[in-house]
């Protein structure tokens, strides 16, 4: 039964690292717009051909 | 790369970058491409030096016309340390960050051309999107590039950032949004988690029997993820029940804060007693349910802004003369005395006397008249007007806060909070639900007290938590939610949903006339006098081209294709009269009745005389065009609602509005006169919807029930009210109006519901009965059920009254 009790431990412990990464995206800004993200992901950068000193 | 060639073919040509199809004779070419203006040709061939070509492959003809036509000179104030300190978001010295609204971007290509601004100056470090808001987040060097620079890039590319003194003190609130997302998350982890390990719990029947060590465990977990949801999640439904027991108020929060206390230390104190699990799975769900209808209740129009002033519509700097030169000053602090310069276009901020000889005024924003007004030297000017032929100077006479215009801001309409004053009928379903729910726990629990005084306490307690109007306020949020939905996709924007009942028991709809009823930028134009040739037609179109008085402006548009490749000789304007100017040797003057030698005083609306070779011709006589919808509108409106129409305009249109609107009809409206009336109205016990557009509209709109701003692009400037209709969306009134009306009985349908799970529930706490499990499944299973109703008949509701477009 002691294993239970271990389980339960690391369940929860998963839980909250979960719990964390959730706060850690709401205090990173990710839920401030759920809209232009998704436009955002479909450009494609295939026009840069000019020297690029970008430091993305 | 490739820049695909189209042909060129005066037959549906259009412009590359913004699709407009204008008159073909102005278009200006560039790499095969065909460009309406010079200012969309300036954005291709800055987009093409920098090889951003390939916005034009992402949607077709995505340049914004509108947005260019906005000055990109008056950035200058920005660099002003006052005003850019209050912009800048953060700064190191070396780099900054500044947020800029730009209500022009209206697709993705937009995004995409606003987040390569560092391909366009390397100045900009990056810059990223707020779609929703319409807002651009940049950070830049700041020796690089100038913050005035950067909005005059922004505006050359076709995004000018919307600046207002209104914004900058706005800008400081801090949205409320990211702290609702972080309590439905805490609430919903903390909720699944309880569900988790009450499982055991439910079924812990028979066989099943839980080990007292886990049983303990589960129950004492249970309890301490509940903490968070106790002290974060809940923490809005306490503070304000707290706010309106304080003032002697009982709203549908009160009842809930009580439902969650009570939940809780009853639980503790089985768990602490050893004597059951408690039922904060039901409490912590509960919780997670209505923070989630508050979410899509709340979350309604982040990129309109329903609180807008005064000081939104004025600029934020005006430049005035000093010994020393010419300054940008803060629009606030302005002084009596300064000595402005107003340039074309732009709004007077402050009360003044003109200094210059001569100044053509444009009134509409604040009185809804549309002719310029001229205004000689020595004569007094208020704030509002915007100056439309040449710069001027004048001397300030009030701080802009003083202002003519701005002390319709210091009525008490503008103080009062409506959301406060008006009590909804949910408050009042509520109020009874509450006292009926108490009652019955009081009564279950003094009945048992005398059948077995054990059961008594649980009994009671069951009762105020299974019958908690939970239900009552999902019911409602997600009602609202949906009907917000639905209303903003049709076109009227809420700016809350204590708008809804606010707008759906109206009695009354007062008309603004200006930009309400009429369409705004169109007049019809009529001709009266001698038969013009076709040379005179060409002639007139091209002289009214050369100006820009707003008549002069509509009449060259009417003869826009006669007009074409004529040219015209010794211009001459005498602003505020008229202009005169020759073509093939033929002296035409444009102007006045007195300016051109016509009959003055025959005047109906407003009229434009010509005279050739000092005869006179005719004239023009310029109607506002109604919208087309209007006669249907208020023949439908007219068997429910108490119509009326208040004007700033003169009454030159009072015959054809008579056929629509009857007698009840006011002129000459000033802004004080409109909210007056409005609250006569209100005096005689009626519920009045005020729609209106302008600044001058704006204290009746506030003191009005509901104010509607009709806005012919939501994401333009409109005076602070309760809603916005967009102006296509106009002739759908009747039917929207309807559908708020009627969206009051799908809650009062959904609290039926609730009420029935509610007998369910009371009857199994009643009895003594009450078990987690069956709160565990009763909670849920009233929740869903409630928003599955709710949403679905206010969708079915909105395709049966054809509330959208389609």
């Amino acid at each position: 039964m002691s294993a239970m009790f271990l389980l339960i431990g690391a369940s929860l412990l998963v839980a909250a690292g979960f719990l964390f990464a959730f706060i850690k995206a709401v205090k990173s800004g990710q839920y401030e717009d759920d809209y232009t993200p998704s436009v955002r992901m479909l450009f494609d950068d295939t026009t840069d051909k000019s020297k690029e000193e970008n430091s993305k | 790369m490739s820049i695909p060639v189209k042909p060129i073919n005066d037959v549906g040509l259009k412009c590359y970058h913004c699709g407009d199809s204008g008159n073909p004779k102005s278009f200006v070419y560039a790499d095969d491409h065909a460009f309406c203006c010079d200012g969309c040709k300036t954005v291709y061939e800055l987009l093409k030096e920098n090889d951003l070509c390939t916005y034009y492959n992402i949607e077709d003809r995505p340049g914004n016309k509108k947005a260019q036509e906005a000055a990109s000179a008056g950035f200058l104030s920005l660099d002003d340390a006052e005003i850019s300190n209050k912009i800048i978001r953060f700064t190191d010295g070396n780099r900054a960050r500044v947020v800029f609204s730009t209500p022009g971007m209206h697709c993705s290509s937009c995004i995409w051309l606003l987040e390569h601004l560092n391909k366009l100056n390397h100045g900009v470090i990056s810059s990223t999107v707020n779609f929703p808001r319409k807002e651009v987040t940049i950070d830049y060097l700041v020796g690089e590039i100038k913050l005035s620079e950067l909005a005059g890039l922004m505006s050359a590319i076709g995004y000018p950032p919307a600046i207002s003194l209104g914004d900058l003190e706005l800008k400081k609130k801090k949205r409320a949004s990211h702290s609702r997302v972080m309590k439905i998350g805490i609430a919903g982890f903390c909720f699944g988690n309880i569900m988790l390990m009450s499982f055991p719990d439910y079924f812990s029947i028979g066989d099943l029997e839980l080990t007292p060590g886990l049983r303990h465990l589960f129950a004492w977990l249970n309890l301490v993820l509940a903490l968070p949801v106790l002290l974060f999640s809940a923490s809005e439904f306490f503070v304000s029940a707290y706010k309106t027991i304080r003032y002697k108020e009982l709203n549908i929060d009160a009842p809930i804060a009580l439902a969650i206390t009570v939940t809780f230390l009853r639980s503790v104190y089985e768990i602490s007693t050893d004597t059951g699990m408690g039922y904060l799975d039901s409490m912590s769900g509960i919780v997670f349910f209505m923070l989630i209808g508050r979410y899509f209740q709340d979350r309604t129009y982040e990129n309109l802004s329903f609180e807008r002033d005064y000081k939104s519509y004025f600029p934020i700097a005006v430049t005035v003369k000093t010994k020393d030169g010419e300054h940008s000053v803060p629009v606030s602090k302005l002084q009596p005395g300064d000595e402005m310069i107003i340039r074309t276009g732009e709004l007077i901020p402050a009360d003044c006397t003109l200094i210059s000889e001569r100044a053509s005024l444009d009134y509409s924003f604040v009185t809804g008249e549309a002719d310029p007004i001229s205004k000689s030297q020595g004569e007094k000017i208020y704030a509002g007007a915007r100056q439309m032929n040449g710069a001027i100077h004048a001397r300030v006479e009030q701080a802009t806060s003083q202002s003519y215009l701005t002390q319709l801001w210091n009525n008490d309409a503008f103080s009062r909070n409506k959301e406060e004053e008006h009590k909804t009928y949910i408050d009042s379903i509520n109020r009874w639900f509450s006292l009926a729910v108490i009652l019955t726990s009081l009564t279950a629990g003094v009945v048992w007290y005398f059948i077995d005084a054990t059961v008594a306490l649980n009994a009671a307690t069951a009762v105020l938590i299974v019958a908690c109007p939970c239900t009552l306020l999902l019911a409602s949020t997600f009602t609202h939610a949906s009907i917000l939905k639905w209303l903003g996709k049709s076109g009227l924007y809420l700016k809350n949903a204590n708008t809804i009942d606010r707008v759906g028991s109206a009695t009354a709809i007062v008309f603004d006339k200006t930009g309400t009823i009429t369409a705004a930028h169109e007049a019809e134009v009529v001709y009266e006098g001698s038969i013009l040739l076709e040379e005179d037609e060409a002639a007139i179109g091209a002289l009214a081209a050369q100006s820009g008085h707003p008549l002069s402006r509509r009449l060259s548009e009417y003869y826009n294709e006669a007009r074409e490749q004529v040219v015209v000789e010794q211009i001459s304007e005498v602003v505020g009269k008229g202009l005169v100017g020759y073509v093939g040797g033929k002296q035409y003057v444009l102007g006045s009745a007195q300016f051109t030698g016509g009959e003055a005083g025959a005047s109906k609306g407003a009229n434009v005389w010509v005279s050739k070779n000092g005869k006179v011709l005719g004239r023009f006589i310029f109607h506002n065009k109604f919208r087309s919808s209007l006669g249907d509108v208020v023949n439908e409106l007219k068997g429910n609602y108490h119509l009326e129409l208040l004007s700033g305009d003169h009454d030159a249109e009072r015959e054809m509005l008579t056929a629509v609107f009857g007698n009840e009809m006011k002129f000459n409206c000033t802004p004080d006169d409109k909210l007056e009336y409005i609250k006569q109205l209100q005096h005689q016990g009626k519920k009045v919807i005020m729609m209106g557009d302008g600044l001058n509209d704006a204290g009746a709109l506030q003191k009005a029930e509901a104010g509607i701003a009709v806005s012919d692009g939501v994401n333009n400037y409109f005076p602070a009210c309760d809603a916005v209709l967009d102006a296509k969306a106009f002739e759908r009134l009747p039917r929207l109006l309807r559908f708020t009306k009627q969206s009051r009985k799908i809650v009062i349908a959904s609290f039926v519901i609730s009420v029935l799970y509610n007998f369910v529930g009371i009857y199994f706490s009643v009895t003594g009965q009450m078990s987690p499990l069956i709160a565990a499944i009763l909670m849920p299973a009233s929740s869903f059920s409630v928003i599955i109703v709710t949403t679905l008949s206010a969708g079915i509701l909105a395709k049966r009254l054809k509330i959208s477009q389609n």
